[in-house]
């Protein structure tokens, strides 16, 4: 059976259309819903195999990023996020997506469900858009960075330093391997702590991060393909295998759930 | 709690409604970094402070939110807290924060009335958190607090007074045009409330005013109409023997702006050549056979509607033959122009000018000009989708500090424009890809802002219009009194006291309504059963009188304008017609299908209003033709028959004449090519030019842009390894299930046109020729990234001083001249353009500024395979450097001259309508033939400054030697390293693929040399045949050059 994704758009959200076919190139379907669908009928959430909170300005961002769909989420759609959570659904948030993951206590742990790290504004004071050498870690639990060590990927944001409440925090994330993502050093583009780009929750398939893996599946994406030759243009990218792990292991846990 | 401000005057606060003593308290909340949490804004503001204050140690940033809303202190500190606080690194003060002896403090907040986003949303959100409060009874105004530290052992009496802080403030953190500057914390008891608006039907009595009269009541009532004009609306009364009210009046006003008609471009020229051309020089412009233009026997030329047979003419000539016929699917007739993008769907392009609201608040006029120019793209057709933003601009050099009474420092506007298109391209969620900034003294009181949007339309959607009997459906933002008489504005000149006078004109905008607006929309329009509406249109100049007058032009409309949903009390029945609030759009909706727009509206949160009907209904009462017909409150305050407000404009023959002034003529001095420069100039002119800001790297403006958003980016704003080489124009996949796509370029040469001769950096500049070389340089730049060159089509934005002017008409006609002979010569089809006429302006002591003649050409290309496309950084030692096209020694214009070179020769390079084409499709074959490692246009600086471009984009090394160099005279070194000759390619040729290469461009007759070749060296060398090696510099440093300059 073919693993079907949702995701989920609100006003400003941005990314939902190269989501999608992110998803669908990696073999899922894909059903981008508005918020208030999904608040008229919380059930529909125990449909989907797959979760994926896009990029953009939910809200424009006002207040702070991601704070107003974080607030929402909180108050109208908890309960059944956590339950798919506690499930076993792969999900991903990306830029906007990450920040919305974050400031609702999605990240870094669904069963605590609190907010103890956030995303604030770049040392630099500005919105970046650029590609950035990225480092995953091989022994975090994270199925979506499976198989990947070292690629590059855009980032484009103006609030992707990650801090953490307290050092315990940090401590905790790095012992549970769930920094599974990591601007490669001296490349930090934001002043994030500890270079993280992206975290995943303890099981690993929760993952968020900044950069852009649904802004890397095709070859011509990144910044230097034409300095490649011809064998470049049939590679399987780095962002697409994000897509890729995630669905194939929907298909693996399938029996189990059937 | 301090409060700085006791409550507003009595007049204000006091509603038909809500006694003002009844309003709940105001609440202040201050959220700041966490203690030891580094505040990014405060360390960027630090620097600036230090140099105007003095005694600055430290600086701090805090928002302010001000929420007037029934709370008990729980709620509130839940409020603060859940919704405003980050609990990880921020900290909530409820109040304010005090201040002591060794600080100081600023506050900006919003003027009442100005939009503000933030508000808007934090108020949805207390009211969601808070179910029990009624949203009327919340209102929330932000602002944003600035401490300073003054340490050391006289911190008290350094601190600076009142009066430093609000010039500072000024001049860095706020426009009092649009906000307040306060110094201590600002809590006032109450917001100020408007007055519920009392219907009064004001009538204008113009039947009896004589010349003078009619000319004062359109300066003062700020109509900005000509007195023909004023003419024919007072005659239009008197044959229907009665007064305008004011709304009639008003609507008159923005239906024959020069921004909604373009009446200048539109009308009859008669083009006399000038004292020189009759002293024996030619104008070089064969006027005979030209469609349109009659020719008379004292050398005059009669141009009947100078648009339609120059710019438009081409277009549908070319129309005339495949495969123009089918690919050219709607131009010049709709808010955008739409070409064939593949079998399924149409691509559409728009690029309008924001200039006059950019000059007095450049964040918002910025801001709202790309809101804009995105709503023209939805409003094509029967919507389109946008896919990507562009953006030039045209300001005064950054280090200008002296400025015009009225005037914002140059710096400052660069700054806030680009921040006003990044928050609003971002929030949307649309790409900007590309642009230029051209810098030039005289921009400094009239700055330039070029916005485009391209769409992707599909092709059975690429019409729509307003059925009789159709609902008028405004979706989207509420209408408030900001940007009335927007368009009538941006019609006239600026002087110094336009700030105050027209700072109502001024917009800010709310990117994420326009969003959802789209997102409806789009919804809308792709439902199963086919779109809920006939057509739509967008809500820009002049607002609702121009949008539904325009959809309803040929059917008339009914509309009530009390229907339409206010932002506040107050607003009288004209306000509300010719507002200017953003981010609204009209739509023509059929009875039966209004419920199911509704229910769309309702899910996404978008506002829709039924404001009336189009086509005349049982007791309408029309006239036997198409009536515009105004209510409020069911009382009739306006009837205007629809020919006469969209035909009866008159139309004066208007005299023009070139050369415009004595000192602008044209004198060819024929070059001495014996005379040899210092030859030492060259390395320090390379580096003096690639620092030159029209030249230096953009990057500090492109890497705010969201270039990669949608998810279809092929050739970024910035290539080569390190992702710092200048991209000729920006390639995208606009179907990410397809490798079709499209390239977007500009060009522009504002520098060759008259005002280089008034400079003394031409002897004959001509907007003739800088028409066509901004023609050559936007085919140029598609062309370098796999374009295909029959497949472009381009835009024209004239923006230019007062053309009442006979000379300065004279220069525009000769622009618009130069737009048919490029268009014919390339074969792209102007599809769209617009014209900002008025871009001069009047300082304090009566000194006129006119801009240089600017006209900016956008091109759109097809790139059929995408894998194929190209990009500009060197990508191999070893591989050989050839240039395609002629160079010759005019450096009249050139940047070279600009920083400082000498020439004797200052003619301007003109454009060899014949070479250029061919050179272009020569290119492009040989990059389509796979023949290309890299691909660069020779443009600003000329040849030196592409080479090297090229080699440290690339980190590629290169030896130069231009022995080879194709031309028809003997070069002098400058001029073969600077001069700026069109129609000029680099191309990086890889040795095994030489042979190809000089087979393939032999074919067509093309002028190509080798000049260099590419080594494993990070240096720039270059050796001229008389005098061996006279460039030896590092990659390095050519490159720092480069990048410092605007590097903020």
């Amino acid at each position: 059976m073919t693993p079907t994704a949702l995701i989920i758009r609100t006003a400003g959200t941005n990314c939902d259309r190269e989501l999608a076919h992110a998803f669908e190139l990696a073999g899922s379907e894909t059903q981008t819903l508005h918020l208030s669908r999904l608040i008229d009928d919380p059930d529909l959430i125990a449909g989907f195999d797959l979760v994926g909170f896009p990029g953009g300005f939910s809200y424009g961002d006002d207040i702070a990023a991601g704070r107003i769909l974080a607030n929402r989420i909180r108050h109208r759609l908890w309960q059944p996020l956590q339950e798919a959570a506690a499930r076993g659904v792969p999900m991903i948030g990306i830029s906007n997506g990450f920040q919305v993951m974050v400031k609702m206590g999605l990240l870094p742990d669904p069963k605590a469900g609190k907010q103890t790290v956030t995303l604030a504004d770049n040392t630099c004071g500005r919105f970046i858009d650029r590609w950035t050498p990225m480092v995953a870690d091989t022994d975090s639990p994270c199925i979506w960075t499976r198989g990947l060590t070292e690629f590059d990927m855009p980032i484009a944001h103006g609030e992707g330093r990650l801090v953490c409440a307290d050092d315990a925090v940090l401590d905790q994330l790095k012992s549970n391997g769930q920094v599974a993502l990591r601007y490669a050093p001296g490349h930090n583009p934001n002043g994030s702590t500890d270079d993280i780009a992206g975290l995943c929750d303890p099981a690993g398939t929760i993952l968020g991060l900044m950069p852009h893996p649904e802004r890397f599946t095709d070859p011509t994406h990144h910044p230097i393909w034409t300095r490649q030759g011809d064998d470049w243009l049939t590679q399987t990218t780095a962002g697409l295998r994000f897509f890729q792990n995630a669905v194939e292991h929907v298909m693996q846990s399938q029996p189990q759930t059937a | 709690m301090t409060a700085e401000i006791a409550a507003e005057p009595a007049d204000m606060t006091q509603t038909q409604t809500v006694d003002s003593r009844e309003l709940p308290g105001v609440i202040r909340v201050e959220v700041r970094p966490r203690p030891g949490e580094p505040d990014p804004q405060a360390a960027a503001l630090l620097a600036q402070a230090k140099q105007a204050l003095g005694n600055v140690t430290g600086a701090h940033t805090a928002r302010v939110y001000l929420i007037q809303a029934p709370l008990g202190d729980e709620q509130a500190q839940a409020v603060a807290q859940e919704l405003l606080t980050d609990p990880v690194n921020q900290v909530a003060t409820l109040g304010a924060r005090p201040i002591d002896e060794r600080h100081s403090m600023l506050e900006v907040h919003y003027q009442p009335g100005v939009m503000d986003p933030v508000a808007q949303s934090a108020k949805s959100a207390v009211c969601e958190m808070l179910p029990d409060l009624s949203r009327e009874s919340v209102e929330v105004r932000t602002g944003f607090r600035y401490d300073f530290d003054h340490t050391g052992d006289d911190a008290g009496a350094d601190r600076p007074g009142e009066e430093a802080l609000r010039r500072f403030a000024e001049g860095t953190l706020a426009n009092p045009v649009i906000q307040d500057i306060h110094t201590q914390p600002f809590c006032p008891d109450a917001f100020p409330r408007g007055h519920a608006y009392e219907l009064r039907i004001t009538h204008v009595p113009i039947r009896e005013l004589d010349d003078e009269a009619l000319i004062k009541l359109s300066r003062d009532g700020h109509l900005f109409l000509s007195l023909a004009e004023m003419h024919a609306v007072r005659d239009h009364f008197r044959s229907i023997d009665r007064e305008p009210t004011d709304i009639e009046l008003e609507t008159f006003a923005q239906t024959w702006s020069e921004h909604c008609v373009h009446k200048t471009l539109k009308s009859t020229i008669r083009y006399t050549p000038g004292s020189s051309a009759l002293s024996g020089q030619t104008t070089d412009i064969n006027f005979h056979g030209r469609p349109g233009h009659t020719v008379h026997d004292d050398g005059s030329v009669t141009i009947d509607n100078l648009l339609k047979r120059t710019v438009a003419a081409a277009t549908f000539e070319l129309m005339e033959t495949q495969p123009y016929k089918d690919w050219c699917v709607s131009v010049f007739k709709d808010n955008s122009g739409i070409v064939k993008f593949d079998d399924e769907d149409g691509v559409c392009i728009k690029v309008e000018t924001h200039n006059h609201p950019s000059a007095i608040e450049p964040y918002g006029g910025a801001a709202t000009g790309i809101g804009g120019c995105i709503r023209d793209v939805i409003g094509t057709g029967m919507a389109a989708r946008p896919i990507a933003n562009t953006d030039t601009f045209c300001v005064a050099p950054p280090e200008v500090k002296e400025v015009p009474t009225g005037v914002i420092l140059p710096k400052r506007t660069l700054q806030q424009i680009v921040a006003g298109v990044r928050d609003y391209g971002n929030r949307m969620g649309i790409p900007t890809l590309n642009g230029a900034v051209y810098f030039d003294d005289d921009y400094i009181a009239n700055p330039l802002v070029f916005v485009g949007c391209i769409g992707l339309i599909p092709l059975d959607r690429c019409f729509g219009k307003a059925v009789p009997g159709d609902r008028i459906v405004a979706l989207g933002g509420a209408t408030g009194r900001d940007g009335i008489h927007g368009a009538t504005f941006s019609s006239a000149e600026l002087t110094d006291t336009h700030a105050d006078e027209f700072s109502h004109a001024v917009q800010i905008g709310n990117a994420i309504t326009e969003k959802k607006t789209l997102d409806v929309i789009l919804k809308a329009r792709d439902q199963e059963d086919g779109p809920l509406y006939s057509g739509l249109t967008d809500c820009g100049a002049g607002g609702f009188s121009s949008a539904i007058g325009e959809l309803g032009e040929s059917v008339g409309a009914y509309v009530t304008l009390d229907s339409a949903p206010l932002k506040y009390q107050g607003l009288s029945y004209t306000e509300i017609w010719i507002s200017e609030a953003q981010e609204r759009m009209v739509l023509s909706v059929p009875p039966d299908k209004l419920d199911r727009l509704k229910a769309l509206c309702e899910a996404e949160d978008v506002e829709l209003s039924d404001m009336g009907h189009f086509g005349e209904l049982a007791g309408d009462h029309g006239d036997g033709e198409p009536q515009l017909v105004l209510t409020y409150q069911g009382e009739e305050v306006g009837r205007l028959p629809m020919p006469m407000l969209h035909e009866g404009i008159p139309t004066p023959t208007r005299e023009a004449i070139w050369p415009p002034s004595p000192n602008a003529a044209p004198v060819r001095v024929e070059g001495d090519t014996a005379l040899n420069d210092p030859i030492s100039s060259i390395p320090n002119a390379l580096t003096a030019l690639l620092a030159h800001p029209n030249i230096a790297s953009k990057h500090w403006i492109v890497r705010q842009y969201d270039h990669e958003v949608q998810g279809g980016s092929v050739v970024k704003p910035l290539v080569g390894p390190e992702q710092d080489g200048p991209s000729d124009a920006a390639v995208i996949r606009p179907k990410l299930d397809s490798q079709r796509g499209i390239a977007l370029s500009v060009g522009g040469a504002p520098y060759l046109s008259e005002k280089a001769t008034e400079r003394g950096h031409a002897s004959d500049g001509d907007s003739y020729w800088a028409t066509l070389a901004a023609i050559d340089e936007a085919v140029r730049n598609a062309v370098c990234v796999g374009a295909d060159p029959a497949r472009i089509a381009i835009l024209d934005n004239f923006c230019w001083p007062n053309c009442d002017d006979p000379g300065m008409l004279g220069t525009l006609v000769r622009a618009a001249e130069a737009c048919y002979d490029g268009a014919m010569a390339y074969k792209t089809p102007f599809v769209s353009g617009k014209d900002s006429l008025s871009n001069q302006f009047t300082t304090q002591d009566g000194k006129l500024i006119t801009i240089p003649q600017t006209l900016l050409i956008s091109a759109l290309g097809i790139v059929n395979d995408t894998r194929k496309a190209q990009t500009m950084d060197a990508k191999s030692g070893g591989n050989l450097l050839l240039i395609v096209g002629e160079t010759t020694d005019h450096l009249g214009g050139s940047h070279y001259l600009q920083v400082g070179g000498e020439s004797a020769d200052r003619r301007i390079p003109r454009l060899d309508l014949a070479a250029g084409p061919i050179n272009a499709q020569a290119v492009a074959s040989l990059i389509d033939q796979g023949l290309v490692r890299s691909a660069h246009d020779c443009s600003e600086g000329g040849l030196l400054v592409a080479a090297a471009e090229m080699a440290f984009a690339g980190r590629i090394g290169l030896e130069l030697d231009l022995a080879a160099l194709p031309t028809t005279t003997e070069l002098n070194p400058p001029a073969a390293c600077f001069a700026e000759t069109p129609s000029r390619y680099l191309l990086e040729i890889q040795p095994d693929k030489l042979d190809a290469v000089i087979k393939s461009l032999r074919k067509t007759n093309t002028p190509f040399g080798q000049v260099g070749t590419f080594t494993d060296h990070e240096r720039l060398t270059l050796r001229t045949p008389q005098d061996g090696r006279i460039l030896d510099a590092k990659l390095d440093d050519l490159r720092n050059a480069w990048l410092g300059t605007l590097d903020w």
